[in-house]
C-alpha cells in the first residue's frame, strides 16, 4: 500500500521550533542569513563560486604555465598523474610527476606519451617563476604551484599546439566568469526598467510591453544569439567583441526577468503588509523603502544568482560554434572548440576538462539560487 | 471559447508577420552582404571580376535595392510559396529546406513527448515519496541535467559510445542511406539514431519540468482539501490523482510554451555537434556565409514552428483549466 503522502510533513510543523530571543529580534537580513546557513548545499556551492571567481581574478597565480606559451615537444600530451608512491614503494607526502616522453608512431602519426620513470619531479606549492601583475597592479612572480625546472607539469594536458590547458583554463575562466556576471547586470537594468513600467503604469504600456516581450520569447533564443552574434564585424577586437558578446545576451536575455519583476510588483503591491502599512498612515516613500524594497531585492538576488548559468552557457555554445569570443583570447568555450569532432575526442578526451569547469559553475549557481531562494521565502520556517 | 481560440489565431498570424520583419532586419545586420563575402574569397583565389560584373551580380541577387523593397520583394515571394534563392547552395531555398525543417520538428516533438513521458511520473513520484532515496537520486540527476550544457552532454555521450562500444554515433543516417530516398529501412535506420538526439536535448527541459511537477504538487499535497479528503477516509492513490495531480498538471501545459522554443534552440547546437541534417547547422553556415534569403526562411520557420507550439500550449490550457476559462469568459 501506499504510505500517507506527506506524512512526513506533519510531525514537523506540529514541535514549533524553540527561538531564543535574539530570533524573534534579528532583521529580515539575519533571519534570510539564518535560513541559508542551514542550507549546506548552497553554503558549499556559495564557496565553490568564491574559488571559481579568484581563478578568474588571480588566473596568474593559479595558473602553472603561460599560457599562450607553445610546449612543442608536449603537443597534445595527456594530463600528468599526480603521484605520491614511486617505483621503489616510497611513499612521499609531496606529490609528483614523471616526466613525459614523446613518441611518433611512424605507421600512424599519432604521439604517444610515456612517462620517464626515472625523472621524478616534485610539485611544490607557493612556487616563484614567472613574473606577473596581480590585478595589472602588484608586481608578484609567487604561483600556487610548480615543479622545478627543466620540468612542466600539466594537469590537464596540452592542446594540439602544446599550450598548457590548466593554465589555459584558469585564464578562460575569466571571460566566461564576468560575460555571466556583466550580462545578467545588463539584462537586470533592461529587465527592471521595461518590468518596472510594465508593473508601475499598468493599462496600455504594459499591454504593450507584455506582448512585446512575448514576442520575443516565441523565437528561439539560440538561433536568434547565433544571429546576432554573426552581425558582430570580423575586424572587432577581442575587447569589442567581449562587449558584443554581453550585449547580445543580456537583449535575449531581459525578458525573464522583466516578467518576473512585473509579476512580483503586482504582487507587492496587492500584499497585505503594504495594505497595513498604507492603512497606518506611511508616506509612499516610507513603503517603497522599509517595505517593498526589502522584499524585492531578496527576490531579485534569487532571479539574479539563477541567471547567470544561462548567460555562462550561452556564451559556452556561442564561442564552441566559433561565433562567439575569439581567439586569442581564451573562454571555456573557445577551448571547447578543440574537443568537436570525434576523432580529436577520442585521442584526447581531456580536451572536455574546461567543460567539466562549466558544469560545476552552473550547478553551484543553481545550488546557490536555489538556497538563496529557500532562504527568502519569509513563509518557510 | 470559441472566440478565444479564434483571438488566439489571429494573434498568432500577426505574431507571424512580426517574426519576418525581424528576421529580415536581423539578418541584414551584418556588414557587407552576400556578394562582398563572395567577392573576397574569390579574391583570396587569385580571381577578379569586372565592376560590370560585379554591378550585374548585385543587380541579379537584387541586393542593388534598399532593405524595405528586398523585404517586401522576398515577402512577396514567401506569400507565394516561394522564399527565394540561396546564394550559396545555388538552389530554390524551398528546395533545400523542407526534409530539414521536417526532421527538426520531428525531433522536437519527440523530443516533447520524451520529456512529457519521463518528467511527469518521475515528478509525481518525487513529490508522493519527498525526502525518499529515490526523490534524491532524481533531483540529483535532474540538477546535473539543467547544468550540463546540451553540447557537452552530447560530446560525452560520443566519447562514451566511441570509446566504450566502438560506435560513431553521429548523424541521422547510416552512410548507405544518406541521400537515399525514402523507405522503411530508412526509416528503420532512422529510428536507431533518434535516441541520442532526443535525449540530449531533452535532458535540461525533462530536468526543468520534474522540479516544476514535484513543486506544484508538494504545494497542493499540504492543501486543506487533501486533508479533509484523506480524513474522510479517501484511498492515497485517489487522493493522489483524482485532484493533485490534475492541478499540478496546469504549469506543465503551460511549460509547452517555453519548452518548444528551447527545444528547438538546444536543438540548434546539439545538431551542429552530432552533424544532424536539421535547420541548425544549415542556419549557422548560412549566417556566415550571409546566405540572406536561406537564412531568413529558416529563421522565419524555426520561429514559426515556436510561435504554433505556444499558441496550442495557450489553448491547451483554457480546454484543461476551468478557471482559467471562467476568468477569459468574465473579461
Amino acid at each position: 500500500m501506499l504510505r500517507r503522502i506527506g506524512a512526513r510533513q506533519a510531525p514537523a510543523k506540529a514541535q514549533a521550533p524553540a527561538f531564543d530571543e535574539s530570533y524573534y529580534l534579528a532583521s529580515q537580513w539575519q533571519l534570510m542569513w539564518r535560513k541559508f546557513r542551514r542550507h549546506r548545499l548552497a553554503i558549499g556551492s556559495l564557496l565553490v563560486i568564491i574559488v571559481l571567481y579568484s581563478m578568474a581574478l588571480f588566473a596568474e597565480f593559479y595558473a602553472i604555465n603561460d599560457y599562450q606559451k607553445r610546449h612543442v615537444a608536449f603537443a597534445k600530451s595527456p594530463p600528468h598523474t599526480i603521484y605520491f608512491v614511486d617505483e621503489g614503494g616510497n611513499f612521499s607526502l609531496r606529490p609528483f610527476i614523471y616526466q613525459m616522453k614523446q613518441t611518433l608512431d611512424m605507421d600512424t602519426l599519432q604521439r604517444n606519451y610515456s612517462e620517464v620513470r626515472d625523472k621524478k619531479y616534485l610539485i611544490h606549492f607557493f612556487v616563484r617563476g614567472e613574473p606577473y601583475k596581480i590585478l595589472g597592479l602588484l608586481e608578484s612572480n609567487i604561483h600556487l604551484m610548480g615543479v622545478e625546472a627543466p620540468g612542466v607539469f600539466f594537469p590537464f594536458g596540452t592542446d594540439d599546439l602544446g599550450r598548457d590547458l590548466y593554465s589555459r583554463t584558469m585564464h578562460a575562466a575569466r571571460i566566461s566568469l564576468s560575460i555571466g556576471f556583466l550580462g545578467v547586470i545588463i539584462s537586470f537594468v533592461l529587465g527592471c526598467l521595461f518590468g518596472g513600467i510594465s508593473g508601475y503604469f499598468g493599462g496600455a504600456v504594459d499591454v504593450a510591453i507584455q506582448r512585446l516581450i512575448e514576442f520575443l520569447i516565441s523565437i528561439p533564443s539560440i538561433p536568434l544569439i547565433i544571429a546576432l552574434a554573426a552581425a558582430l564585424p570580423a575586424e572587432w577586437s577581442s575587447t569589442q567583441v567581449y562587449f558584443g558578446i554581453t550585449l547580445v545576451l543580456a537583449t535575449v536575455g531581459w525578458t525573464a526577468l522583466a516578467r518576473a519583476v512585473r509579476g512580483k510588483l503586482l504582487e507587492l503591491r496587492e500584499a497585505d503588509f503594504v495594505m497595513a502599512a498604507r492603512i497606518s498612515n506611511m508616506g509612499d516613500l516610507d513603503i517603497i523603502i522599509k517595505h517593498l524594497l526589502p522584499s524585492f531585492a531578496s527576490f531579485l538576488i534569487v532571479m539574479l544568482s539563477l541567471a547567470v548559468p544561462g548567460m555562462i552557457l550561452a556564451e559556452t555554445a556561442l564561442s564552441f560554434l566559433q561565433i562567439g569570443i575569439r581567439p586569442p583570447a581564451v573562454s571555456w568555450g573557445v577551448l571547447l572548440q578543440d574537443a568537436q569532432n570525434i576523432r580529436s575526442l577520442s585521442q584526447s578526451p581531456w580536451f572536455l576538462i574546461p567543460g567539466l569547469f562549466v558544469i560545476l559553475t552552473v550547478l553551484a549557481f543553481n545550488f546557490l539560487g536555489d538556497g538563496l531562494r529557500d532562504a527568502a521565502d519569509p513563509y518557510k520556517q | 471559447m470559441r472566440s478565444y481560440v479564434l483571438q488566439r489565431l489571429v494573434y498568432m498570424i500577426f505574431l507571424l508577420w512580426l517574426v519576418t520583419i525581424v528576421t529580415f532586419i536581423v539578418i541584414q545586420l551584418p556588414p557587407g552582404d552576400y556578394l562582398s563575402s563572395y567577392l573576397s574569397r574569390l579574391e583570396q583565389a587569385g580571381e577578379q571580376l569586372s565592376d560590370e560584373q560585379v554591378a550585374n551580380l548585385r543587380r541579379q541577387y537584387g541586393l542593388d535595392l534598399p532593405i524595405y523593397a528586398r523585404y517586401f520583394r522576398w515577402f512577396g515571394q514567401v506569400l507565394q510559396g516561394e522564399f527565394g534563392y540561396s546564394f550559396d547552395w545555388k538552389q530554390p531555398v524551398r528546395d533545400i529546406i523542407g526534409e530539414r525543417l521536417v526532421l527538426t520538428f520531428s525531433i522536437a516533438i519527440l523530443t516533447a513527448i520524451f520529456t512529457y513521458a519521463v518528467a511527469i511520473p518521475i515528478g509525481i513520484y518525487s513529490a508522493a515519496r519527498q525526502y525518499s532515496v529515490g526523490d534524491y537520486f532524481f533531483s540529483f540527476i535532474g540538477f546535473i541535467g539543467l547544468s550540463i550544457p546540451n553540447f557537452m552532454l552530447a560530446l560525452i555521450l560520443l566519447y562514451v559510445a566511441w570509446a566504450q562500444y566502438d560506435q560513431n554515433l553521429t548523424g541521422l543516417f547510416s552512410q548507405e542511406f544518406q541521400g537515399a530516398p525514402w523507405s522503411w529501412a530508412k526509416l528503420g535506420d532512422l529510428a536507431k539514431h533518434l535516441p541520442i538526439p532526443i535525449i540530449v536535448v531533452g535532458t535540461s527541459g525533462t530536468a526543468g519540468l520534474i522540479r516544476v511537477m514535484r513543486g506544484t504538487l508538494l504545494d497542493e499535497l499540504n492543501k486543506q482539501y487533501v486533508i479533509t479528503a484523506r480524513s474522510k477516509g479517501v484511498g492515497e492513490v485517489k487522493l493522489l490523482f483524482k485532484y493533485p495531480v490534475r492541478v499540478a498538471l496546469n504549469p506543465i501545459i503551460s511549460s509547452l510554451a517555453w519548452l518548444f522554443p528551447s527545444l528547438i534552440s538546444g536543438g540548434t547546437i546539439t545538431a551542429y555537434v552530432l552533424g544532424l541534417p536539421t535547420a541548425g547547422p544549415m542556419l549557422l553556415r548560412s549566417l556566415l556565409t550571409q546566405d540572406t534569403f536561406l537564412t531568413a526562411s529558416l529563421l522565419m520557420f524555426v520561429t514559426i514552428l515556436t510561435v504554433i507550439g505556444t499558441t496550442v500550449s495557450d489553448i491547451l490550457l483554457v480546454v484543461v483549466d476551468p478557471r482559467i476559462r471562467m476568468e477569459r469568459a468574465a473579461s
